[in-house]
């Protein structure tokens, strides 16, 4: 397998598909779902052991999580303790997606927020709108998770977002 | 300038008394609970001494390992002002090369230094001495903990990522948190704590162990005890370039102290040399603190740290320029550039590639080697091995050296985790328990399972570099 991407620091959507194979698009549209992106064997395990239904599965520390996309209820507490802040949600809903996201900068968006897309890579791509915010006091990760609606063709691109500058 | 909001630590809460310092004369503000040389740097002064020559120095380290930070403080010089906290007051000046101490000044004697005894000394107060305490006083062993940081914890206290493992190994958690939590343990056990108390010498003094210390620059102390367990950590690596000596070449733990120990801006804008966890893991930390983080720059052609830490500052848009190293740094007195440029398949730079970078900050993120300074003084025997990042003291898989009932671990017996520093320190605070005959069978469960979990974690392929280096080390 090539591993360019160890030396680039970010994964192409074709890269990730091979490692970590995307849900069909019926699941996506059924609730949200946990995607990991997480390439590399590290000795990390909390996103198995705090998953409520066990649908993540990882025989030994070192191995890449593996998200059992039929079991996932969507409830993003991987989201939120995933130390390498790592693990999305995505989820289909008519013409837009939502991606949920971990968020550790100032300022935190507030829901109904316009927000910058980035990709992985850090470009702009887009905007989005902030449709839910669990606060790092109410995560168990201690990690703000932010869900943004965005459009459905940048449901796999969309990884990080910019609050807008306000201008005084 | 002093950091105002941060999106993980709260500073109001830390930040103690206004006092004022005098540098050369001129009133500083500061804070109670902060170092002379992180109160200067907050207040816009860089340079803190001078090399005979006369050339400017800065910080480096900001742990008090490496003296590039020596003053002269109420009239006594070499100082280490980046660990000596401020008091209102005090008056700062810089000196030139190490000067001799004024003839007024007497200095305490050995002869009257406070004796303390104890049954298991530790030396280090980062997340394996921490958990070596923790582990020798469940066992009923008197345990002595010295220190020579300000507060506990080491390096854990300015990690504001999360880190891995197992959730039972704290993964999940931040490192401030975890050295938190370690303290209040301590602090529930009958644990004597010696804050900034600097371990000195470490001798065979009959059937005991003796530990010469300095407390606060100006008490001598001495511990003695049946045995020592040495988790002194690491200090940073320095590379050659040209002006990598200029004040603002910040050693990457520097700039960690700097901002999130002591809520300090480091700089405006910042170049890390070098993409292993610690390079990453500080880019992130930097735009968490407001700072521009210019681009990393790593000479091997693949990112050392995890991924899951380069992505996080990816898609944050901060390049990583792998192929590439740091020819210079610019600037009067304090860095105002770099210029760095890509390098051949024979690490030779290419000419016609070179990029210059305005910035304040050079942040050198190109590895540790353990500190094994005591354990070398007091006669263990050290091998050469670089999957531990330089010179090791060999020892067995109770952690203990060649020195009879003197331990050692952590990074101090080879750079790793704090996952594993904590392992490993609950291991030798076990045997030394053992040892001084407080311990039962118990105990030996307890390291046979802290040996499980250490094997587990090694079992990638980031572990098994470590077993490369480990099977170097240990004595069968």
């Amino acid at each position: 397998m090539s591993e360019e991407y160890l030396s680039r620091g970010y994964l192409t959507v074709e890269e990730l598909k091979k490692i970590h194979p995307l849900p069909s698009e019926e699941r996506l549209r059924k609730k949200p779902v946990a995607v990991p992106e997480c390439p590399q064997e590290i000795p990390c395990t909390p996103c198995a052991e705090i998953c409520p239904v066990n649908a993540i599965s990882m025989p030994t520390p070192n191995d890449l999580p593996k998200v059992n996309y039929e079991k996932c209820i969507g409830c993003s507490l991987c989201v939120q303790i995933c130390p390498g802040l790592a693990f999305f949600m995505v989820q289909y809903k008519d013409d837009k997606a939502r991606v949920t996201m971990p968020y550790e900068l100032l300022p935190v968006p507030k829901r109904g927020d316009e927000v910058i897309l980035l990709n992985r890579r850090g470009e702009e791509i887009g905007e989005g709108k902030v449709v839910l915010v669990i606060p790092r006091e109410k995560s168990i990760g201690d990690t703000n998770v932010i869900t943004v609606e965005v459009p459905i063709e940048l449901a796999w691109e969309a990884r990080a977002i910019k609050v807008k500058e306000v201008r005084e | 300038m002093r950091i105002k909001e941060h999106p993980v630590i709260d500073f109001s809460k830390k930040k103690g008394r206004k006092v004022t310092i005098y540098f050369e004369g001129k009133p500083i503000e500061a804070y109670e609970g902060e170092p002379i040389a992180e109160a200067l740097h907050a207040a816009g002064i860089r340079v803190l001494n001078y090399t005979p020559r006369g050339r400017p120095r800065g910080l480096f380290c900001a742990i008090g390992k490496c003296s590039s930070c020596l003053m002269k403080v109420n009239g006594v010089p070499n100082v280490r002002t980046c660990i000596t906290l401020v008091e209102d007051g005090m008056r700062v000046e810089r000196q030139r090369g190490l000067e001799p101490l004024p003839q007024d000044y007497h200095p305490p004697k050995w002869k009257d230094a406070t004796k303390t005894e104890g049954d298991v000394i530790i030396i280090g107060g980062g997340p394996a001495g921490m958990m070596a305490a923790i582990s020798a006083a469940d066992h009923g062993a008197e345990v002595i903990l010295i220190d020579e940081q300000p507060m506990l914890g080491g390096q854990l206290v300015k990690q504001t990522h999360k880190f891995f493992g197992k959730r039972q190994q704290f993964a999940g958690v931040r490192g401030t948190k975890i050295a938190e939590i370690l303290k209040e343990e301590i602090e529930k056990r009958r644990i004597k704590v010696f804050s900034r108390t600097s371990a000195v010498g470490l001798f065979q003094d009959g059937d005991k162990k003796m530990v010469s210390a300095v407390r606060n620059n100006k008490e001598l102390l001495e511990f003695y005890g049946k045995a020592v367990v040495v988790a002194t950590g690491a200090l940073e690596k320095m590379i050659p370039f040209e002006n990598n000596d200029l004040p603002g070449v910040y050693g990457a733990g520097a700039i960690q102290t700097l901002m999130n120990t002591y809520g300090i801006m480091p700089g405006k804008r910042v170049l890390i040399v070098g993409a292993g966890n610690v390079g990453v893991i500080l880019a992130y930390q930097l735009i968490q603190a407001g700072v521009k983080v210019v681009a990393i720059i790593e000479a091997m052609p693949k990112i050392g740290g995890y991924f899951v830490h380069a992505a996080k500052v990816r898609r944050l848009g901060v390049p990583i320029l792998t192929r590439h190293t740091i020819l210079r740094a610019e600037g009067r007195d304090k860095v105002e550039r770099a210029i760095v440029a890509k390098i051949d398949e024979n690490w030779k730079p290419i000419p016609g590639t070179e990029k210059v970078y305005n910035v304040d900050i050079v942040a050198l993120a190109v590895g540790l080697r353990p500190s094994i300074e005591l354990l070398h003084q007091v006669g263990a025997q050290t091998t050469y091995v670089r999957e531990l990042g330089g010179y090791v003291v060999r020892h067995d898989d109770m952690m203990q050296t060649t020195v009879k009932d003197i331990f050692v671990a952590g990074d101090s017996s080879g750079i790793e985790e704090a996952t594993t520093a904590m392992l490993e320190g609950k291991i030798a605070g076990l045997a030394a328990a053992l040892r001084v005959g407080k311990a039962d069978l118990r105990a030996v469960n307890e390291v046979k399972k802290a040996h499980e979990e250490l094997m587990e974690f090694r079992s990638g392929p980031f572990g098994a570099r470590i077993l490369e280096g480990l099977e170097k080390v240990m004595i069968k």
